[in-house]
């Protein structure tokens, strides 16, 4: 899958939010791997493997797939938090990807994080003002008053007691801890903010909690995110539109209805088939895609197809010839043999 | 949310590390002998009338008494008077040393941990230097420098110099594996990853996210580093290469007392409690600081 033209027009998802935010074309990042006596380069980890996509202004782009597909991987190269080998990212009309460490840091406040594991994400030797006032220390020449005034503000947005504001990271749950991330996120009023799967680590009834508090302050101060997750009910939730994942790239791209609706690769199918069902009785009745197998190695990512090895739909050009990203219906895009097939068929 | 009148504004960090280290009972003895030996050492000669290098040589040789409570030496000098003065340049030393010490094997630790360019230059220079012979090396380097700075500084400053740096130099190794090791470990930490993403350069991210969290393993060695130093100090002194013979250091005083061991145990005994009492408030006060810096303890 090494030669996918980016989708020259991407569709508008709803007429009021033209203007593209973020625009990814052929984005990849490979790990080298090192070995031998020499330590020479004898292969890379293909984590994302050419990646095209836009997130239009005020929208929710949720990015879904399977553990080690590369999702994560791609939301931090997205915010250059790792130097993507090849591919361009414009965020608000400057290319990310090729501007010095000074000139990206004076853009930095546009785009922010909020991280998986909020364990790990705070320093646990600064106080909860310290953590969120980090940004405005970089950013800001603002006085000491001035700077508490806006944690205080953040704290009552992301409904924190302002009173926590002294305490230290280890004295919090899991959901307070992440609500102290997305105040450090909120921090510098950014237009994008990358969710590297930050529900994945809370208890079911924390997990609402915060998506919830993410879909107000999207209300509230008009952000744009990225969020990455492998929950697909809740990414049906929050999204507005899904990208499905595969080996480090995406196979389908469409409006969350849509995708739910009528999935057109046979992964994404597969991947729904396996949300859970609320209702007994129909879960007996439904017919899950098992796949078999594991996924091959994004270090040797097989020869077509990358999902070759485990569709259930598998035909032999896919073993051959990777396939093409294609508009199936409107603003729907997937990357399936199948469809090539009937449009050269058709 | 909540009524503005309840928030406090934040507090100064270092009060609850003093309130934290208040309840920690063996800092709080180990900072009070710590300050009394302190106090003992430079307020002391200017109160005790007997001056360190006073030769009385018909007192010589006297027990404890009244007017010389630690007796006196074989040419009559008051060893009280010759503990003060050489505590000042045992800790002097022993401090100074320690500071160099932890600064450098810190600095190239981090280094060699937060940058990956210069982590192999940077450990095979660690590895070389534990591999050379520390004493020898000492002695040559003694050798080498002692004329020229004793010529530029004056002897004393000159002497306090070398030894200071010559013992800084061949003991930082241990420091820097151990912050390379953690910085190492730290760099990949998500907040780390988040400090980046705010657009924090990475001179502000060591010293505000990676320093603060090596601080622990730093306390540890810096505390060993004290007593590392003043032992050292006095093993050159005793090979003839540290301060000349006639300046008293603690070490010195347990070199000079051995030769009377059998007749005067008290004159090796005593500056070796003074080398003890203080390693080991230096090492209470160093266990109560890491403690009381670190939050996730504090709160307890």
């Amino acid at each position: 899958m090494k030669d996918i033209p980016a989708p020259s027009s991407a569709p508008n998802p709803a007429p009021d939010t033209a203007r593209k935010l973020v625009e990814v074309r052929d984005l990849k990042m490979h790990f080298p791997i090192y070995g031998g006596i020499l330590r020479r380069q004898i292969g890379a980890v293909k984590a994302v493997d050419g990646v095209s996509f836009d997130i239009f202004e005020g929208e929710t782009l949720g990015i879904v797939g399977e553990s080690g597909c590369g999702k994560s991987t791609c939301g931090r190269a997205v915010l250059r938090l790792y130097e993507a080998t090849a591919g361009s990212i414009t965020i608000d009309g400057t290319d990310i990807a090729t501007l010095s460490q000074e000139a990206l840091r004076k853009r930095r406040p546009a785009m922010q994080m909020v991280f998986q594991d909020p364990q790990a994400s705070l320093n646990p030797r600064m106080t909860v003002a310290g953590i969120i006032g980090e940004p405005l220390d970089e950013h800001t020449n603002w006085n000491r008053a001035k700077k508490l005034e806006r944690i205080y503000e953040l704290m009552d947005a992301v409904g924190l007691n302002r009173d926590f504001a002294n305490r230290y990271p280890h004295a919090f749950s899991g959901g307070q801890r992440q609500r102290i991330g997305i105040a450090r996120a909120l921090a510098l009023n950014p237009k994008f903010i990358v969710c590297d799967e930050p529900i994945a680590a809370l208890d079911v009834s924390i997990q609402a909690q915060v998506v919830n508090l993410l879909e107000e302050l999207q209300e509230q101060f008009g952000l744009t995110y990225m969020f990455i997750s492998h929950d697909l009910s809740m990414v049906r939730h929050i999204a507005d539109r899904v990208a499905v994942m595969y080996l480090g790239v995406i196979v389908e791209l469409a409006p969350v209805q849509d995708l739910y609706d009528h999935p057109q690769h046979p992964y994404t199918e597969a991947l729904l088939s396996a949300v859970p069902e609320p209702d007994p009785s129909a879960e007996v009745r439904k017919d899950r895609i098992v796949l078999r197998g594991d996924v091959p190695s994004p270090s040797n990512p097989p020869k077509g197809c990358n999902f070759c090895t485990r569709c259930p739909k598998v035909m032999d050009i896919c073993r051959e010839i990777a396939p093409e990203t294609l508009e199936v219906r409107p603003g729907h895009f997937a990357a399936c043999h199948l469809h090539t097939h009937d449009q050269t068929a058709g | 949310m909540t009524d503005i009148a309840t928030a406090r504004p934040p507090r100064n960090q270092w009060w609850d590390v003093w309130d934290q280290f208040k309840t920690h009972k063996g800092a709080l003895v180990g900072m009070i002998v710590f300050l009394f030996i302190v106090f003992f050492c430079f307020v002391g000669p200017y109160i005790w009338p007997y001056s360190a290098t006073y030769i009385d040589i018909r007192s010589r040789n006297q027990g404890f008494s009244f007017a010389h409570p630690m007796g006196t030496d074989q040419l009559g000098r008051d060893i009280f008077a010759r503990m003060m003065k050489g505590g000042q340049v045992s800790l002097a030393v022993g401090i100074v040393a320690m500071v160099l010490s932890v600064f450098l094997g810190t600095m190239i630790g981090v280094l060699a941990g937060y940058f990956r360019r210069v982590d192999g230059l940077l450990m095979r220079l660690t590895d070389l230097f534990l591999a050379l012979p520390l004493l020898p090396l000492l002695l040559v380097m003694s050798m080498l420098f002692r004329q020229p700075l004793a010529s530029i500084f004056g002897v004393e400053t000159g002497i306090f110099l070398l030894i200071v740096t010559a013992i800084a130099v061949t003991s930082w190794m241990r420091t820097a594996r151990v912050v390379r090791g953690d910085v190492l470990a730290l760099k990949e930490r998500e907040y780390v990853l988040a400090a980046r993403s705010i657009g924090t350069p990475p001179r502000r991210l060591i010293l505000r996210h990676i320093l603060p969290n090596v601080l622990s393993p730093v306390m540890v060695s810096a505390t060993l580093m004290l007593a590392t130093a003043i032992i050292t100090e006095s093993a050159l002194s005793f090979l003839g290469m540290g301060f000349p013979p006639d300046f008293p250091t603690w070490g010195r005083l347990v070199a000079d007392g051995i030769d009377y061991m059998q007749q005067y145990p008290s004159r090796a005994m005593l500056p070796g409690i003074f080398i003890s009492l203080t390693v080991l408030s230096v090492n209470y006060i160093g266990d109560g600081l890491r403690d009381a810096l670190d939050p996730r303890i504090r709160g307890r």
